[in-house]
């Protein structure tokens, strides 16, 4: 297919428009997670599998990914539309997060042809699950200093040692794993390397991690004497920290290629008001007491002003003292807006908010489920003190800490 | 949306401001009596007086959101003008005037007339048409009543717009330079030093009456003198983070830069980032003022304000507290900025002000 014309893309617009407001699932009776590394009971897995199942059978996942493959062999912005209208319909999210966003546009860029063959379709039908393997105990934002060995032994590898939070553990079918297959070499980087390896493999035991929450979706997977194929060493050995870094490109979103869909339901302060109007403080509407007013515009404001702030800061003359320090503030102020809107929203519900998730709580509970969670933001990828002293140091330019 | 002219006048208004006021020169001039007529001229010849003007009274019309660029770089240095004032009293006049008193003003203040704004009262409100001077019309005159203050650089205007009450109603009356009787003017002990503030007495000023202007839009002085405070602000934050990182990296305590220190580190990120976002709030206000959309425009005015009122000052304290003994003195650049903050902070409205305005507009409009 050659450029589309604006008639096609706004007919295409109203007929995913259409297609999803038909094939909204219903509710389903109980919370679900906010993102895949949530995911923490069967139920909750079945149901967001099955959603991600019926978009891709009905054509709106991997739209620019190749025909051969699984995908349409679109252009991107089909794909890039009927993501928004997920987005704006406030779909489930796809819970294939690392097969559809890493693992598989990872394969498809530099996997054999037997590998695309293999994984891409199952990835995209939600049938083959994907996890990540680089977090260590020991070596959390250190990927580098990754310890756990891959030892070649014959048509194997043999695995030992350990990964952390490795979201969807028990559901995965195959995980990105980066592993060390030797010890020397000129420094440790040099001796790591990557593999698409398989769970389903004795002496690989995912163990899920009990979370802030109560609930799991993480696990620390052990490997303990375990043996994969050896042709499931993606490249040669020792290329592994290059192709990790290259997952990282997909996992930051820098480098496009992804499947499409939504990732997770993110809240934004719109919900926040929402509440507001429904939570109750001393038998009126939490909207009406002065102080939440206050604090509501707050919120807003801040959220406003980190909306806006991409845009600007595209614009050259507008970024003139510290150009770098939008892009790689990011993250920081993404999760702590969250972190604080979270808070506000628990905040607004009187007694209630010392309720947890149950039938009793406010939304089920949702809004001091999101708070404990959005720790993930403000403590993964490097905490938020780890990325005030970033930027302090890279941006402004101030002697490391 | 950001122009080809806003871009042009950040680069030169930039420049100029770093060259016509450095430190030495804000401080130099803490304590002059008159304004700077040689950088005023210069201002007037660049065509800045005149950037949000008409083209048919003699401007550029190019609008307010081109002017926040001048402003921004003002602010960027410290600089104490009369230019937020004589802008301000250009979109007055272009809001309130007759077309005579357009075409007699608007061409006078392109080519250099300071105009200055004397509407705060001795009350300190800041509700702009809610005010105690009077206006009397006696036959042709109006003989006027009351105390302005605030009224900056009144002594070196060429004339003041002044609200007052005619018949209970607020409007706008232009009052020349030389109807003012010397003894009305009183100079102000303000915060900013580097702001020539006067009291305007009015008992006794008597002007003809075609001096009422027609109109009384005070939302449109509003509007500008929040986006100019906003511009302000935006300049004075970076100022501020420069001034802080400058000794964060130089003055050594326990062995040690201090900027090597977390505790300092880390609330210098949160002012950078206030700055970033302080930016983003400022040229988004100017660009859905300059498109006319009046409703979104006052929501994105009263958040710029109401953020940077605190951003700035917060900036301005820890400016103050990062320099330690030093920052205690006067000889220390940190009050100067600290003293803008709270200049800034306290004029048309600080930050509980305006988020209290902002909530019907944001919480009770359902959909």
């Amino acid at each position: 297919m050659t450029n589309a014309t604006e008639i096609e893309l706004n007919e295409f617009r109203e007929d995913v428009s259409f297609w999803f407001s038909e094939n909204k699932p219903a509710d389903p009776g109980f919370l679900l997670p906010e993102t895949f590394m949530e995911v923490s009971t069967d139920s909750q897995f079945e149901f967001l599998r099955d959603w991600q199942q019926k978009v891709y059978e009905a054509g709106y996942l991997g739209m620019a990914w190749p025909e051969e493959y699984g995908g349409r062999g679109m252009p991107q912005v089909f794909q890039d539309i009927a993501t928004q209208e997920m987005a704006s319909q406030r779909l489930p999210f796809m819970p294939n997060t690392i097969g559809l966003n890493w693992a598989g546009p990872l394969i498809l860029k530099m996997g054999r042809e037997e590998d695309k063959q293999k994984y891409i379709k199952n990835i995209l039908s939600a049938e083959d699950m994907w996890c990540q393997g680089f977090s260590e105990p020991e070596a959390g934002s250190d990927l580098g200093n990754s310890q756990c060995r891959a030892v070649r032994d014959g048509d194997d590898y043999v695995i030992n040692g350990s990964k952390i939070w490795t979201s969807l553990g028990t559901y995965a079918k195959y995980m990105i794993l980066l592993a060390r297959t030797s010890t020397g070499g000129a420094n440790k980087y040099a001796g790591l390397s990557y593999f698409l390896a398989p769970m389903h493999v004795e002496g690989i035991d995912p163990k899920p991690i009990q979370k802030l929450t109560g609930e799991y979706g993480f696990c620390q997977t052990y490997f303990d004497d375990a043996r994969i194929p050896a042709d499931c060493l993606m490249g040669s050995e020792g290329e592994g920290w290059n192709i990790a870094m290259v997952t990282l490109t997909f996992e930051r979103g820098a480098t496009g290629g992804q499947a499409g869909g939504i990732a997770s339901m993110e809240l934004n302060i719109n919900d926040v008001v929402e509440l507001s109007r429904r939570a109750m403080r001393n038998g009126k509407p939490a909207i009406e007491d002065p102080h939440i007013r206050s604090q509501l515009v707050q919120l807003i404001t801040e959220s406003r002003g980190n909306q806006l702030m991409a845009a600007r800061a595209k614009i050259p003359a507008l970024a003139t003292d510290w150009p770098a320090a939008v892009p790689m503030s990011g993250k920081l102020r993404g999760s702590e807006l969250k972190r604080r809107m979270c808070q506000l929203a628990v905040s607004l519900q009187g007694a209630n908010g010392a309720r947890f998730v149950s039938e009793k709580a406010i939304d089920g509970g949702k809004w001091q489920r999101s708070y404990f969670n959005s720790f993930s933001g403000t403590i993964g990828g490097g905490t938020s003190e780890i990325q005030h002293n970033i930027v302090g140091e890279r941006v402004l330019g101030l002697p490391k800490s | 949306m950001f122009s080809d002219e806003q871009a042009m006048l950040l680069d030169t208004a930039a420049e100029f401001c770093r060259k016509h006021s450095p430190i030495e020169t804000v401080r130099a001039r803490l304590d002059a009596d008159q304004i700077d007529v040689a950088t005023w001229q210069e201002i007037t010849e660049l065509g800045w007086l005149g950037i949000n003007v008409p083209e048919e009274f003699g401007g550029l019309g190019l609008g307010l959101s081109c002017v926040v660029p001048v402003a921004e770089s003002m602010g960027r240095y410290l600089m104490g003008s009369p230019y937020s004032g004589a802008i301000t009293a250009g979109e007055c006049l272009a809001t309130s005037g007759s077309r005579e008193q357009k075409e007699e003003w608007l061409p006078k203040i392109v080519s250099g007339a300071i105009g200055s704004m004397a509407l705060t009262e001795t009350n300190g409100n800041w509700i702009l048409d809610e005010i105690e001077a009077q206006a009397v019309v006696r036959t042709d005159m109006l003989e006027l009543s009351g105390t302005k203050c605030f009224v900056t650089d009144a002594d070196a205007a060429n004339f003041c717009i002044v609200s007052v009450n005619v018949e209970a109603k607020a409007r706008l009356a232009l009052v020349k330079r030389e109807q003012i009787p010397d003894g009305n003017l009183h100079r102000e002990i303000v915060i900013d030093e580097t702001r020539r503030s006067y009291q305007l007495d009015l008992d006794g000023i008597t002007v003809p009456v075609d001096q009422l202007l027609e109109g009384s839009d005070f939302q449109a002085i509003e509007f500008a003198s929040l986006l100019l405070l906003s511009a302000e602000i935006t300049g004075g934050l970076v100022g501020s983070i420069h001034t802080i990182v400058e000794y964060l990296n130089t003055r050594r305590a326990f062995d040690k830069v201090i900027g090597s220190y977390q505790a300092l580190k880390h609330p210098t990120v949160k002012i950078l980032l206030d700055l970033e976002a302080m930016r983003s709030h400022l040229y988004h206000a100017a660009t859905v003022l300059a498109e006319g959309k009046s409703d979104e425009a006052e929501v994105a005015l009263r958040m710029a304000k109401a953020h940077g009122s605190a951003a700035f000052a917060f900036a301005g304290d820890r400016a103050v507290q990062f320099h330690g003994g030093f920052g205690f003195t006067y000889e220390c650049d940190a009050q100067l900025y600290l003293r803008r903050a709270l200049w800034c902070q306290y004029q048309f409205g600080d930050e509980a002000y305006h988020r209290h305005l902002l909530e019907p507009m944001l919480l009770d409009q359902v959909g």
